[in-house]
């Protein structure tokens, strides 16, 4: 199942499905990388509000995903994440340290554009 | 012990991940578990069958109903005749890890459920069972 990502200016967005298997979440590591650096985005939305289960593999990947677009020198925030999903990562010991998150798609993209006025 | 109840999931790739902890959210569901437990469960499950992947490559994901005096509850099975766990109690401490890994896997999904058993020995294969409660 390929996530699809959205172009928003200068935000990439990318909206997980809830079944996605450990190979989609490696396409979609690949994908958003030459994405950022096909589209010199400078900002990245990972939206994960249908995700059903966040286990250590997923939230491994996202970290991943976080810092390859870090380095690039864009910013990426996770939105989305529901409260039964949050609750199970921290029994499970994820807490996604060092990655930007956000409420939902609005809040994150707000923060986004605040960063890039900051910057500018 | 299987019953006619069992519900079985053959793990062979990351998509049986998938599935399997699709088919444990919607028996914990079907079973009265809360949205937050069957989401609980559901993630134990995929550190589960992902264990079974990444360390034997194939193996079965058992779902049971448990029903026992006054409560109801839910037991997964995890079991595969992968290479086993040399050191039972290491692999049960935070942050231990043979394959790279985050080294959460084991004690995380402990924490996830009420019960937690394993049997594992080296050269013959791993089970572990857990099972949730209903409140």
């Amino acid at each position: 199942m390929e996530v699809p990502v959205l172009k928003q200016g200068e935000v990439l967005i990318a909206t997980f499905q809830a079944a996605l298997s450990d190979a989609d979440l490696k396409s979609l590591r690949s994908n958003l990388i030459a994405q950022v650096v096909k589209l010199r985005s400078r900002g990245v939305i990972v939206d994960v509000t249908a995700m059903d289960v966040m286990d250590s593999f997923a939230s491994r990947t996202l970290r991943e995903i976080a810092q390859m677009i870090r380095l690039r020198g864009a910013e990426t925030v996770i939105v989305g994440i529901q409260p039964d999903v949050a609750f199970a990562m921290v029994q499970l010991g994820l807490t996604l340290e060092g990655v930007v998150t956000a409420l939902d798609l609005e809040e994150g993209l707000a923060y986004l554009t605040n960063k890039f006025k900051n910057i500018a | 012990m299987t019953g006619a109840s069992d519900i079985p999931v053959h793990i062979r790739s990351d998509q049986d991940i998938v599935r399997a902890r699709q088919r444990g959210r919607s028996l914990a569901m079907e079973l009265g578990f809360s949205e937050g437990d069957a989401t609980l469960i559901a993630t134990a499950i995929s550190e589960l069958a992902r264990n079974i992947v990444c360390y034997a490559g194939k193996g079965l994901i058992t779902l049971q109903t448990l029903n026992s005096c006054s409560r109801k509850g839910i037991q997964v099975r995890a079991s595969d005749r992968g290479p086993g766990i040399a050191d039972v109690r290491q692999a049960l401490q935070d942050g231990y890890s043979t394959s790279g890994s985050l080294g959460i896997g084991l004690p995380g999904v402990r924490r996830l459920m009420d019960e937690f058993q394993i049997n594992s020995s080296a050269g013959k294969g791993t089970t572990i069972t857990v099972r949730k409660w209903k409140p």
